[in-house]
């Protein structure tokens, strides 16, 4: 059977660095850092006082209020990428045979917030279940693509992929798969997440996950510095539309590239820590390479996951070492939540958008916030530190990795 | 209109997003306010929490208008 080709045509972000694709890229390769301190909440008594939130968000103008109110925040920023990424793709839904037309989004949580909303209410209570009955329907993690499919009549292969920080990334892997096999023609794909409340920063706080720098929130996400300490929360959303390859062409689509492999693994170690040796992380990229017979030498720039905790950042660079030898000297390697923060769900999506625009503009954003080298990094490896670096990449490798030791990768490439 | 009535009114212009216009006596839920089932038993919820009542399933399904709703909680309310 003869695999079919899979391209991207069209992009949506809303992000802490910017409410567009094109906000967020320019806030890229300008090095813009989207930290401050928490607004959403008190988080006086928090040991994380900051975090990458959007800017001026305002659902109301987005959403009617009936609408925005049977929608977690989380299923908001999906509903406002997948909108952003539908047009910038010329989608005309009538046109589309909407049988073949999927939906399939990442979400490492979920409603979260809607999820604290009610049961603090139900505790404060007399026991006397009061919960509503859009509890349930707004905090499950698959209510995004089905919001996306009703809204657009979108009736092809629709649900949710859960696997962390890793949820998004393997939402697109999906989706290019199907697309390959024949099963659909295009998908809206992407991810989202909206943690950033006092479940969502108390909970990774009390895993000693996040960085608490509180006197300088800007620099506080510091991937591969040495005094970086762990990740910085941010939310949002990113879509992609991936598109059989004969069908873009036919509707006459504007194409960013294409996609060329998947890949994904498990740790197979522990709850939260990464294999001291990147093993999965190895593995991870040599599967996505290989997916299509990419050289590794093709590679020009990897998103890498990065999120500037002690032991992720050592054990990826190993990773990196192992699969691309001599050439990862040769590569572009950046972590872009040093700008956005740590997207969790939405990361691989967000983050494949940079990888995307990279290829398209021949710019990669930079690795912000570097100060001091740390020892145990290789250093001679480009981390694109502090500014951006115009450079041609042909092909691009995007990493996210999920708690539960989850990772998947996938392979962009010049069309 | 009565206090019962205007409290009706209120929470059902806030839940179902609707113009305070639209809600007459018997205009119907989800006939002519937009309400799906999860919006009529949202609805049945916050009468009760505002009212302090108890509305029991088999009396909720017969509450389909505004009238309707009035009606059961001026008898039914403390």
């Amino acid at each position: 059977m003869e695999l079919k080709r899979v391209v991207v045509t069209g992009l949506g972000a809303i992000t802490p660095i910017g409410n567009t694709v094109e906000e967020y890229w320019n806030s890229l390769i300008n090095g813009v850092s989207g930290c401050g301190p928490i607004t959403h909440f008190d988080a006086s008594k928090f040991k994380t006082q900051f975090a990458c939130e959007l800017k001026g968000y305002n659902a109301n103008d987005y959403f009617d209020r009936k609408e925005a109110r049977k929608l977690d925040p989380f299923a908001q920023y999906a509903m406002i990428a997948a909108d952003q990424a539908v047009a910038d793709a010329g989608i005309v839904p009538d046109k589309l045979d909407a049988d073949r037309v999927g939906v399939i989004w990442g979400a490492g949580i979920g409603g979260l917030l809607t999820f604290l909303q009610e049961v603090t209410g139900f505790a404060q209570g007399d026991g006397t279940p009061r919960f509503s009955p859009f509890f349930i329907p707004k905090m499950i993690a698959d209510i995004a693509p089905g919001h996306i499919s009703m809204k657009y009549g979108f009736r092809g292969p629709n649900f949710g992929t859960v696997s962390a920080c890793a949820s998004s990334t393997n939402a697109i892997g999906e989706a290019y798969n199907l697309i390959r096999l024949g099963k659909a023609d295009m998908f809206v794909t992407g991810g989202s997440e909206a943690t950033i409340n006092q479940a969502g920063v108390g909970g990774f706080n009390s895993m000693q996950a996040l960085s608490t720098r509180n006197d300088d929130p800007t620099t506080a996400s510091r991937p591969f510095d040495k005094g970086r300490d762990g990740f910085v929360m941010g939310e949002g959303g990113a879509s992609l539309i991936v598109e059989e390859y004969e069908h873009a062409i036919k509707r006459g689509a504007k194409i960013y590239c294409e996609i060329v492999g998947t890949g994904m693994t498990a740790d197979a170690h522990h709850l939260t820590a990464p294999h001291p040796e990147g093993l999965g992380a190895k593995k991870v990229m040599e599967h996505a390479l290989s997916d299509n017979g990419i050289d590794p030498k093709e590679v020009g720039y990897i998103n890498v996951h990065g999120t500037a905790t002690p032991l992720g950042d050592i054990a990826e660079t190993k990773a990196i070492k192992e699969v691309f030898g001599d050439h990862a000297y040769n590569l572009n390697i950046s972590s872009t939540k040093s700008m956005t923060g740590h997207l969790l769900g939405a990361a691989g999506a967000v983050e494949s958008i940079a990888c995307i625009l990279a290829i398209n503009n021949g710019i990669v954003p930079p690795t912000i916030n570097h100060f001091e080298d740390d020892p145990e990094i290789d250093n001679k490896l480009n981390f694109t530190f502090n500014k951006a670096q115009e450079r041609e990449v042909k092909v691009a490798l995007s990493n996210t990795f999920g708690f539960g030791g989850h990772n998947a990768s996938v392979v962009f490439k010049a069309l | 209109m009565s206090d019962i009535a205007s409290r009706v009114k209120a929470i059902i212009v806030d839940k179902l997003g609707v113009d305070e216009t639209e809600v007459a006596p018997e205009a119907s839920f989800t006939n002519d306010l937009g309400a799906d089932s999860l919006d009529t038993v949202e609805l049945i919820m916050e009468f009760e929490k505002e009212f302090n009542i108890a509305i029991p399933d088999d009396q909720a399904e017969n509450i389909g208008t505004v009238g309707d709703a009035i009606a059961y909680i001026e008898e039914n309310a403390k």
